[in-house]
């Protein structure tokens, strides 16, 4: 496998989507080929850090207010009839 | 590594039970699922505006709509991934009015560098993450991100974020299996290019500036990305 090649596939690597025969030649290319290997780790510490970092979550004062507001919307929006979304 | 875990709460029957209580009438079972996906929304909602009040108007816009049209909603495709298509739609107007001047849509034609492989490819520290504060980091996450076009950032928030299955996003944004894969590998490298920035390896006393810190790492939260553009 070809460092291309490698990228082509490491999507498919990261979520665990790779057919047997790809995956080895896919961890082989890695056990040989330092930058792949820093760039396959380092995504996948991409993806965990995003996961993981609960960036905008939604806090709990101002999700009670949301939920309010919608609920009373869907109540005007009830007695208006369907017409009104 | 593991499979991607979906971070929607309870199994999609019980959703279903719920959508159809709501579609006979039933607020409380309504208002359930706002509980129950309303976080989600507003996470994907402020991904895609980068703009918390925005994010809050298309959570209601996005639950209201979902209200006003459940009669239409057939119950072949989840709940969920039919509110998150709502949404989507809803934060990606919200971009456009705030962006006239910038064409924003999810099939903007993005210049294509599939088969390059990344110019940067430094290691990075073990655990970069905790050489920064939790305030700091988020202001790094954030900035990175907001970085990206839209359409990328749509379909990373989505997949990697939200563990929403590769179908269920394809089926969510209106766009092949192959487009979202393709997305999602170039919005994955992206992000690990330009967090590398702030979380690569330094080696202490080399091309170092006597007014950083041991490692090297200064953050100034106003100029995060600076030169990125997009904010």
């Amino acid at each position: 496998m070809k460092c291309a090649e490698f990228l082509h596939e490491l999507t498919n690597y990261l979520d665990g989507v790779l057919d047997e025969k790809t995956k080895v030649e896919l961890e082989n290319h890695l056990s040989w080929c330092h930058n792949c290997y820093v760039v396959c780790d380092t995504t996948k510490k991409t993806i965990e850090i995003y996961r993981d970092s609960q960036l905008y979550e939604l806090p709990d004062d101002l999700r009670g207010r949301l939920r309010a507001a919608i609920m009373t919307k869907c109540q005007q929006h009830k007695k208006r009839g369907p017409q009104s979304v | 590594m593991g499979a991607i875990q979906n971070k929607v709460a309870g199994p999609v029957s019980e959703e279903l039970t719920l959508v159809q209580a709501a579609k006979r009438g039933d607020d409380s079972a309504f208002e359930e699922l706002v509980r129950r996906y309303d976080r989600n929304v507003f996470r994907i909602a402020q991904h895609i505006t980068q703009n918390r009040e925005d994010a809050e108007d298309v959570v209601q816009e996005a639950f209201l709509k979902a209200y006003g049209n459940l009669a239409q909603f057939q119950e072949q495709s989840k709940f969920y991934t039919w509110l998150v298509r709502i949404a989507v739609n809803e934060a990606l107007m919200k971009l456009r009015r705030r962006k006239p001047e910038r064409t924003v849509s999810l099939d903007e034609d993005i210049k294509t560098e599939d088969d390059s492989l990344p110019r940067e490819i430094a290691d990075w520290s073990p655990n970069p993450e905790q050489q920064y504060t939790q305030a700091e980091l988020r202001e790094i996450l954030s900035k990175t991100i907001q970085g990206l076009p839209p359409g990328f950032r749509t379909v990373f928030v989505l997949r990697d974020v939200e563990g929403l299955s590769t179908e269920e996003t394809a089926a969510a944004l209106e766009l092949s299996v192959p487009a979202v894969k393709s997305r999602l590998l170039r919005a994955r490298l992206q992000l690990r290019e330009r967090l590398g920035r702030y979380f690569q390896r330094r080696e202490i006393g080399k091309s170092g500036d006597p007014d950083k810190n041991v490692d090297g790492v200064e953050v100034k939260t106003d100029d995060v990305t600076s030169g990125d553009g997009n904010q």
